[in-house]
């Protein structure tokens, strides 16, 4: 019997608080940063590319992972646990098609994620999962691209566009400024890479940008693409800058002339 | 009558099977599609028990492709024809096992070869150059021994086929009704006309 005393489990603390789940969210913040977002038809998964080693290879690190066909997933938070959390996904993937002989639905594999998540909030001998999810992919049977977010706690919300990880408040708080329904394919790339240059210091290097249309497979922008919007992006907030400047000049001097 | 043909050429794997679903003496459908595209370069023919068959190769597609989302890499045909064998032998030891005969075609893509698998339902795998199962195995084993060159081109290849298939028709009682062939190159998978 006392076998049964020493199995850690997620317990409430006197005021209502799960210490183990909030713990979960703490090392979700220390994740990279990544991004989801939805266009007209388009939806994109951003995400922020720790510095490697000088000697490590880089391709070996994967941020991003295709569940099936039609869904793709990036995480935040403890990698080794993503893992694991995305073979369980890739499993009940097939296995719906197995069963049912139809593709998942997003918001399926995204509530099956969730739940996963809450189960190791509530069992015996677990810890939780220090992970936060983004989703995003089409349903089989419509054109409208789907953003969805999993929690260390089990919750799943839908989005239109949405930051996890590390800063993510001020990425988010950025895109609730920036962000207009029904954006097309190039606005939507853009304001991704915006939303993340607000957090990645070092620029184009460290940024990752994975792409799904409709009916099509998930797209890997390569380095140059992503460097190229970068530098339009550089040269637009000069030219702002510029401008604010020259009419804050204007404003002084017919302040100055005015006395 | 299930028959299953296939057969290797100079870049290409030909495989064929009648499309007959019968009960008994029964022709329920002469459309069936019996075989089962499991990769961009793998196709497999099968036949056997009703049930079992469709049951085994969806369980076969979804292993494989669970595989190539967790690897991001499909397996070629010969690791596939391996670990399939091997499903087949664990399930030839359990209480219920699977009376499926199978015929895997594929290409294999870092080789640049066509490949053919002979599997049966005991476990059996065998790499060759052309192969049968069923009815066919009686009539179009011996004309593919005699006109089979591994180096036939494509028109040779299906005019073969055809020599095979017209045995078979000529000499089992009961028509097989009608026959689907596709082709296996290093572009992938496409259905042709016999």
């Amino acid at each position: 019997m006392s076998r049964s005393y020493d199995r850690a489990l997620t317990v409430f603390s006197p005021d209502g608080h799960l210490f183990q789940v909030e713990y979960a969210l703490e090392a979700v913040r220390k994740g990279t940063c990544a991004v989801g977002l939805a266009g007209k038809d388009i939806v994109i998964l951003g995400v922020e590319k720790k510095s490697t080693l000088q000697l490590q290879d880089p391709r070996s690190i994967k941020k991003v992972v295709n569940l099936d066909d039609h869904v793709s997933l990036a995480f935040s938070g403890l990698t080794a646990d993503g893992r694991i959390l995305v073979d369980k996904a890739r499993v009940e993937c097939q296995s719906h098609r197995l069963t049912v002989e139809d593709p998942v639905t997003v918001e399926y594999i995204t509530r099956h994620i969730a739940q996963i998540q809450q189960r190791y909030t509530q069992s015996g001998g677990v810890r939780p999962f220090g992970l936060s999810c983004l989703l995003i992919g089409y349903d089989p049977y419509d054109n409208i691209p789907k953003l969805y977010m999993t929690e260390p706690s089990g919750i799943y919300t839908a989005w239109k566009s949405i930051a996890i990880g590390k800063s993510s408040k001020t990425v988010r708080e950025f895109l609730e400024k920036n962000y207009q329904d029904d954006l097309n394919d190039d606005d939507a790339i853009k304001l991704t890479i915006k939303s993340l240059l607000e957090v990645v210091q070092t620029g184009a290097k460290n940024i990752e940008i994975s792409i799904m249309k409709k009916g099509e497979k998930v797209k890997q922008l390569d380095n140059q693409t992503i460097e190229d919007i970068v530098n339009t992006i550089e040269q637009e907030n000069k030219a702002l800058d510029e401008q604010r400047k020259s009419r804050l000049q204007q404003q002084l001097d017919a302040q100055s002339a005015m006395t | 009558m299930e028959s299953q043909l296939a057969l290797t050429g100079k870049d290409y794997t030909l495989i064929v099977s009648d499309t007959n679903a019968a009960m008994s003496i029964i022709r329920m459908k002469d459309d069936e599609d019996k075989m089962k595209q499991l990769g961009e370069h793998l196709v497999m023919a099968y036949n056997g028990e009703a049930g079992d068959t469709i049951q085994f190769a969806e369980y076969v597609e979804r292993n494989l492709r669970l595989h190539s989302l967790r690897h991001d890499i499909e397996l070629q045909p010969k690791a596939s024809a391996s670990w399939i064998r091997r499903q087949l032998a664990d399930s030839l030891r359990s209480r219920k096992p699977y009376a499926v005969n199978l015929l895997l075609g594929g290409w294999d893509v870092p080789k640049g070869t066509p490949e053919l698998y002979w599997i049966d339902y005991l476990g059996t795998l065998a790499h060759v150059p052309y192969a049968c199962h069923g009815y066919a195995a009686f009539f179009a084993t011996s004309t593919f021994d005699r006109y089979h060159r591994p180096d036939m081109s494509l028109e040779e290849g299906l005019e073969l086929m055809k020599r095979a298939t017209n045995e078979v028709e000529k000499r089992l009682i009961v028509n097989p009704g009608g026959w689907k062939a596709r082709i296996i190159t290093q572009d992938g998978v496409r259905e042709v006309i016999l």
